[in-house]
């Protein structure tokens, strides 16, 4: 079955949007803000973009805002893959 | 700063909703909307369908069969305009010194609408990425490079003085008329044809938009998709248009018995440095922007009657600028109208600012405000008097126009009857 | 008010800083070649001035890299060099006094074909985020403004290739207006197949070899090349530069005008001669008073023609040097008035007028002093530089050593 870990989030977002100097994307990113991380709302969206063009998740708009790190995100990711079970 | 007084003697306007200046006052006064599913293209993909068309017919309104192929709908609304605010001037350009007139065309991207026509057919719809020259059109690099939208207002005009676009994004409306009052007062040029022009509406702007979620989804409402300081905004609506003006010394326009709509008295400028599209909330620079612009016109907050809002529709906007009057205007900032019109003609990028400026002169004209339109469920957050719905009689001799664009650029202008500036 | 250049920064298809592409210069060593960017072979035009030795990764974070353009790479690498060569410290300075104003033709080129593609190829969800912020010709403004937090007056000027003289134009009239520092210049990259193709309908050479296809001025002149690249300066009022006592002092912005060309068929005279006279006026300086004029030299025989004569009509027939560096970097449209400020500045400094390359003499007809081949030491206090843009834009801009 299809996963979505957060080392598939460190390739998208590597791959998508760069990473700022000053951040170690392979440390515990999983509760730092995306925007400590250096990652502004359109970085968001442009990640969100390449995950649903991915994985074929469709997140909508409105859940964005509140997927404010990227452990949240990316649990939300695997909540939305075909096949998940809905918590 | 040399004391020359910028007057306006001429105004042409192609808006949505009304071809022409008192078509275009008429509908703002009506508090009618021209946002409507789009009809230039299916939009049935896109995220955002609705845009604030114009009912433009180049030929009716003048440009000859070469000039329609030659020029991109940027151009065309451009030198429509220009020609309008000539005739409506007076003035006999034969008669000045051409390189003593100057052309400012405000423009934030270019000749899209040829230019995304053009490169579908030389990528073959997208699919070469090295794209077959054979099928380029002569004009293509007039669509590539947007000067070329000065130079058709320049020959329209026959102005040989000082000619360029200013291209500074969403504020490119106020920024170019703030550029020419300055060619004015630092003698650059003794008129100075002055405005701006967007035609945006095409798949890559809709899609631009739709990518970073900044335009309106009432698809299912589209005469009312753009809601101002409204709780239920959803968002921005594309537009397009051009508004141009005559502008040259009060002095000269009283020579020679002009009528004068009203003078440039003051524009500012800021920029916020902080990032592309987000906004501080405290709308710092756009606040410094009107600080400025006032002390330019040496006028106190309180001489200022009506407030044309940047109002573009989305949430981030309207809290930004309403937290930046009332820094600059304080308690006052309660008593004066303010109102969006791009809740009916939508945002037309580079060329809104010029149009907005054009609905300040004509209120300034005739005392009346246009109104916010589709604003029934206020924002809390937004407290101000945004004008709801209906236009309303308020005697109006200074107006405030300001503006917020990518970039992080903030602009704000005063125009005024010339009895209410200090001489 | 005097404003005084005090920083500058380059990247030229013949240098990446500003004292290798001076170096060049002088050395007639060009930066143009087949293009590598993409493969141009089935394109009738098959040469440009490229920023090969550019990895904007090396001078642009990461971050930034993705939501940019390369136009905005340029200047956001010349940028930082001028302001390093300035030694201004914008957060010790009053944040809205400094301003920037660049000049772009063309927008973020290979950005927007790249976007354009996703689109038409794909759908509407295609397009990413940035192409909203990278593509359209504020771009490089904003992004100069928010990394070095300049919050004053900005600003745009799109005159094709004239743009680069109106940006420093423009910046003056800040500087007029209050503003104590203003970042200020042009850079370009068209240097896409898109890119190029839009280009084709213009005056550009066929020819293929480097050192034959573009040759402002000569009898066989055939066209231009395309290059990218540019400069950004870094121009203050010069008391409040002595104020925080700039190392450099590279010369003043004396005299600034601008015209356009009358429409086709009215039967007036081009306008660039008037545009050079308003300079001369606005500087306060004679003719006799200019030591080198930097040519807009488009290399398109009536083009020429028509400059050769208003700089002889101003001048004098064969009265003062004139040069065309751009022969080295090709067109650079919104970068060439910038770049080419620079090297009248260096000339000033070193006391050289660099030469125009590949060209052995200009047409016999045209009555100009040309320095070609290699550069010509002189004293130089005084600099004219002229720039065009395609349609019937004329610039001119007079900078002069900086005085006591």
């Amino acid at each position: 079955m299809q996963d979505f870990t957060l080392d598939d989030l460190r390739r998208v977002m590597r791959a998508s949007v760069g990473v700022d100097d000053s951040v170690e994307l392979e440390s515990d990113i999983a509760d730092t803000e995306f925007t400590d991380l250096g990652y502004d709302s359109l970085a968001l969206l442009e990640i969100v973009a390449k995950i649903d063009k991915e994985y074929g998740t469709a997140i909508p708009e409105d859940a964005v805002q509140d997927l404010t790190t990227p452990g949240k995100l990316a649990e939300y990711v695997r909540g939305r893959l075909p096949g998940a079970v809905a918590s | 700063m040399n004391a020359l007084r910028v007057a306006v003697t001429g105004i042409g306007v192609v808006a949505p909703g009304g071809v022409g200046r008192d078509a275009f006052w008429s509908m703002l006064t009506a508090g009618r909307t021209a946002t409507r599913r789009i009809t230039f293209f299916d939009p049935a993909d896109f995220r955002c369908q609705v845009a604030a068309e114009a009912d433009f017919d180049p030929a009716a309104h003048g440009l000859s069969p070469r000039e329609i192929r030659r020029m991109d709908r940027a151009a065309q609304l451009a030198v429509v305009a220009t020609r309008e605010a000539l005739l409506d001037s007076g003035l006999d350009l034969d008669a000045q010194e051409p390189t003593r007139t100057a052309v400012t065309v405000g423009n934030a991207v270019g000749c899209t609408m040829g230019l995304e026509q053009e490169y579908r057919v030389v990528s073959d719809g997208g699919r070469k990425w090295l794209v077959d020259h054979e099928y380029a059109v002569p004009h293509l690099y007039d669509y590539f490079a947007p000067s070329s939208l000065a130079r058709e207002v320049a020959w329209a005009c026959g102005a040989e003085g000082p000619a360029a676009v200013v291209s500074s994004g969403c504020t490119s409306g106020i920024d170019a008329l703030g550029h020419a009052s300055a060619l004015l007062r630092d003698g650059s040029a003794d008129v100075v044809i002055a405005g701006s022009t967007d035609a945006p509406i095409s798949p890559i702007t809709l899609a631009c938009f739709d990518a970073i979620k900044a335009t309106s989804t009432y698809n299912d409402q589209p005469d009312t998709a753009c809601r101002p300081f409204d709780a239920e905004r959803r968002g921005l609506v594309l537009g397009e248009g051009a508004a141009f003006f005559v502008l040259e010394s009060l002095e000269a326009a009283r020579r020679r018995g002009a009528r004068v709509y009203c003078e440039i008295a003051g524009y500012g400028g800021r920029a916020n440095g902080y990032h592309m599209t987000g906004l501080k909330p405290d709308g710092r620079e756009m606040a410094e922007a009107i600080r400025v612009a006032l002390d330019e016109a040496r006028l106190n907050p309180e001489a200022v009657d009506y407030v044309n809002a940047h109002g573009s529709g989305t949430r981030q906007n309207d809290r930004h600028e309403t937290a930046a009057v009332k820094a600059t205007l304080g308690e006052y900032a309660y008593r004066v109208p303010m109102s969006s019109i791009k809740s009916m003609v939508g945002h037309s990028l580079g060329a809104i600012g010029s149009i907005e400026v054009a609905a300040c002169a004509l209120a300034v004209a005739h005392d009346v405000v246009p109104p916010t339109a589709n604003l029934t469920r206020p924002d809390p957050e937004c407290d101000l008097d945004y004008v709801p719905v209906t236009a309303r009689e308020h005697r109006t001799d200074v107006a405030l126009s300001v503006g917020s664009g990518f970039g992080g650029f903030q602009s704000a202008i005063v125009v005024a009857d010339p009895e209410a500036v200090p001489a | 008010m005097t404003a005084v250049v005090t920083g500058l920064g380059v990247m030229a298809p013949n240098g990446t800083d500003t004292e290798a592409y001076w170096a060049a210069t002088l050395d007639c060593k060009s930066g143009i070649d087949r293009i590598e960017r993409f493969d141009p072979s089935s394109y009738p035009v098959t040469l440009a001035g490229e920023v090969s030795g550019f990895d904007p990764a090396d001078h642009v974070p990461s971050r930034l890299l993705v939501e940019t353009s390369t136009m905005s790479h340029l200047a956001l690498a010349a940028g930082q060099m001028a302001i390093e060569d300035a030694g201004v410290v914008p957060a010790e300075l009053p944040e809205y006094e400094m301003g920037v104003v660049t000049a772009n033709a063309t927008g973020g080129v290979e950005f927007g074909q790249r976007e354009l593609q996703n689109l038409w190829s794909g759908s509407p969800s295609d397009v990413g985020a940035y192409m909203s912020i990278a593509w359209f010709f504020a771009a490089t403004t904003g992004q100069l403004s928010i990394r070095h937090k300049l919050r004053g007056q900005c600003g745009v000027v799109v005159s094709e290739q004239a743009g680069g003289l109106d940006a420093i134009g423009q910046g003056r009239r800040l500087l007029r207006g209050g503003h104590r520092m203003v970042m200020v210049g042009g850079t370009e990259s068209a240097m896409s197949p898109a890119g190029l193709v839009a280009q084709l309908p213009g005056h550009l050479s066929r020819r293929d070899d480097p050192a034959r296809a573009y040759l402002p001025f000569a009898a066989d002149a055939c066209g231009y090349v395309p290059g990218e690249g540019g400069a950004i300066l870094i121009v203050e009022d010069a008391r409040r530069a002595a104020e925080r006592g700039a190392a450099h002092r590279y010369g003043e912005i004396a005299g600034y005008a601008a015209t356009f060309d009358p429409a086709p068929g009215r039967g007036r005279p081009p306008t660039l001669r008037v545009a050079m006279e308003r300079a001369l006026a606005d500087a306060g300086v004679a003719p006799a008073d200019v030591d080198v004029v930097f040519a807009d030299a488009y290399g398109v025989p009536h083009l020429d023609r028509a400059e050769a004569e208003a700089i002889s009509a101003v001048f004098g027939p064969h009265r003062v040097p004139v040069t065309a560096p751009k022969s080295m970097t090709g067109r650079l449209y919104a970068g060439a008035g910038a770049l080419d400020v620079v090297a009248a500045l260096l000339s000033i400094r070193d006391g050289v007028v660099p030469p125009t390359a590949n060209v052995t003499e200009p047409a016999p007809d045209y009555d100009i002093d040309l320095v070609v081949e290699r550069p010509r030491p002189a004293p130089v206090s005084t600099a004219l530089v002229l720039a065009r843009g395609h349609g019937g834009f004329n610039s001119a801009l007079v900078v002069r050593a900086a005085q006591d």
